[in-house]
């Protein structure tokens, strides 16, 4: 029970396509995960599937003690568990970087509006915008609307977070200031998995490299697995990507 | 050929034009209240609901968008009356004018249902958030403000189109110009006095959307840039 995920033999398909095909990994409490491949290799849907975002047809899925496989799953009390942050963003354009952080809390922890303000405050300054609080998404820059998108769920206190490509969109200085509150997120005891294209990151900052290659794990281990591939495939990948 | 026009004959009558804006005004104010609610049920039943609701929706909506709204009003007052229920002329004219701006209310909030995208769906869904929190929050209030300039065409439209109820003696405008040219015989100078109050009318109405729009859409306001 001290995984917080773990994947079991987890098989999903759109259509005629598999894409996933026996997916099998777990990630430990206060672990930093860090899912890399090509393009089209089921990174996302791996980590969507997770979040119940999509069904899966065979395998099992358990996340923070929630059968996520499992029909009958209570997916708001897994999305009460679970953070995760999309490359696009996806905050909500009416609302004020401190609305779109407060919304949850008081929708589903029915937090008082003052709490919720004062947990938004609290969140900002964690990921550097305190002054930003009454700025619309508009009026941010991409690393900025980030970095409310990661406040967000931070807000909710996750157990576990979730980050696919979050710096996808970004230009590299802005990519630098988002992933310095994943890396102090990670560095606070954070449970992450995160679907990214930034090798010197993974490097850097994961417990855990699970490299994923045509729908399976093909090869998976510490950070420094990247320096000393094992497989032709994740050499050529780690050569590519550098 | 030369008319004389005579509006001082119509000075005395100057308190049942008052009383017609009013009633005017007030039979449009409902139904536009509870034509947008009914609209908007609409148009959620149409994204969201099960086959069976998105056909019975469809299917009202076609309806009434392609038969006239005077035989509607009909339908409402004589259909009704024949199935022993009486309904007073004023209700009658609510009830039809409901049911027709709550069809063209429906699509045009459809449309801005759909205008949503995926994502902030995902989004909100990530967060917890329930379905009906889900429809308030992030899909009603942003969709209605990227509609509300259709909708508020749509409404002055149901304002002006209310003169038609005047067709079964409800109480408003129209009905009462009918009865003052019919004490005077100046249905000319009647109607161009309708005709002017009507254009205040609408004014007025498209002054109090503006209004709501401001107190409603705050970011709106604040950036004055679409959403
Ligand atoms: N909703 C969907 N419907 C159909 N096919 C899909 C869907 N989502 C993903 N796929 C397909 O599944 C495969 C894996 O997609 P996925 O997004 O998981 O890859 P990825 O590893 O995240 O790639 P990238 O690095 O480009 O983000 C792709 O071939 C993709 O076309
Ligand atoms: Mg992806």
């Amino acid at each position: 029970m001290s995984a917080v995920v773990s994947l079991t033999n987890v098989h999903k398909r759109f259509g005629a396509v598999k894409v996933l095909n026996g997916v099998s990994f777990e990630v430990g409490r206060g672990e930093v995960a860090a899912v890399i491949g090509q393009s089209g290799s089921g990174k996302s849907t791996a980590l969507r599937c997770i979040n119940a975002l999509e069904r899966i047809e065979e395998g099992t899925i358990e996340v923070c003690g929630h059968a996520v496989h499992d029909p009958k799953l209570d997916r708001r009390a897994l999305r009460r568990d679970v953070g995760i942050v999309f490359q696009s963003y996806n905050l909500f354009p009416h609302l004020t970087a401190e609305q779109n952080i407060m919304l949850a809390p008081m929708c589903v922890k029915s937090l008082s509006k003052a709490d919720a303000r004062t947990l938004a405050q609290d969140v900002l300054a964690r990921v550097g915008l305190a002054e930003k609080a009454d700025h619309y998404p508009e009026q941010l820059s991409g690393g900025q609307q980030q970095r409310v998108a990661i406040a967000r769920s931070l807000a909710m206190q996750p157990k576990l977070m979730l980050f696919d490509e979050v710096t996808s969109a970004l230009d590299p200085q802005l990519t630098g200031e988002v992933l310095k509150v994943m890396e102090d997120l990670a560095r606070g005891g954070m449970t992450m998995i995160l679907v990214t294209h930034e090798m010197s990151f993974a490097r850097k900052v994961a417990t855990k490299v699970v490299y994923m290659h045509r729908g399976t794990v093909w090869e998976t281990g510490p950070g420094a697995m990247l320096d000393d591939p094992q497989t032709p495939e994740l050499r050529k990948f780690v050569g590519g990507e550098m | 050929m030369s008319y004389r026009f005579d509006f001082l004959a119509l000075l005395p009558y100057w308190r049942e034009f008052a009383l017609g804006v009013w009633l005017t005004l007030q039979l449009s104010a409902v139904a536009t209240v509870l034509g947008f609610a009914l609209g908007t049920l609409c148009a959620i039943g149409r994204a969201d609901g099960s086959p069976w609701v998105r056909a019975v929706i469809a299917t009202y909506v076609e309806v009434i968008r392609n038969t006239p709204l005077l035989v509607q009003i009909f339908l409402v007052y004589f259909g009704i009356a024949t199935l022993g229920i009486h309904l007073s002329a004023n209700f009658a004219a609510v009830a039809a004018l409901v049911v027709n701006v709550g069809a063209y209310t429906c699509e045009i909030v459809r449309a801005g249902i759909e205008s949503i995208h995926k994502a902030q769906l995902e989004a909100a869904e990530c967060l917890g958030l329930s379905r009906v929190q889900t429809y308030w929050h992030v899909i009603l209030r942003p969709a209605i403000e990227r509609v509300y300039p259709a909708l508020t065409s749509q409404y002055v439209l149901l304002m002006l189109a209310s003169s038609i109820t005047s067709q079964i003696s409800a109480e408003e405008l129209t009905a009462v110009a009918n009865r003052i040219q019919s004490d005077t015989f100046r249905s000319f100078e009647t109607y161009i006095v309708v005709g002017v109050l009507y254009l205040a009318l609408s004014m007025v109405v498209r002054l109090g959307f503006m209004g709501f729009g401001l107190v409603a859409f705050v970011r709106r306001r604040k950036l004055g840039t679409p959403l």
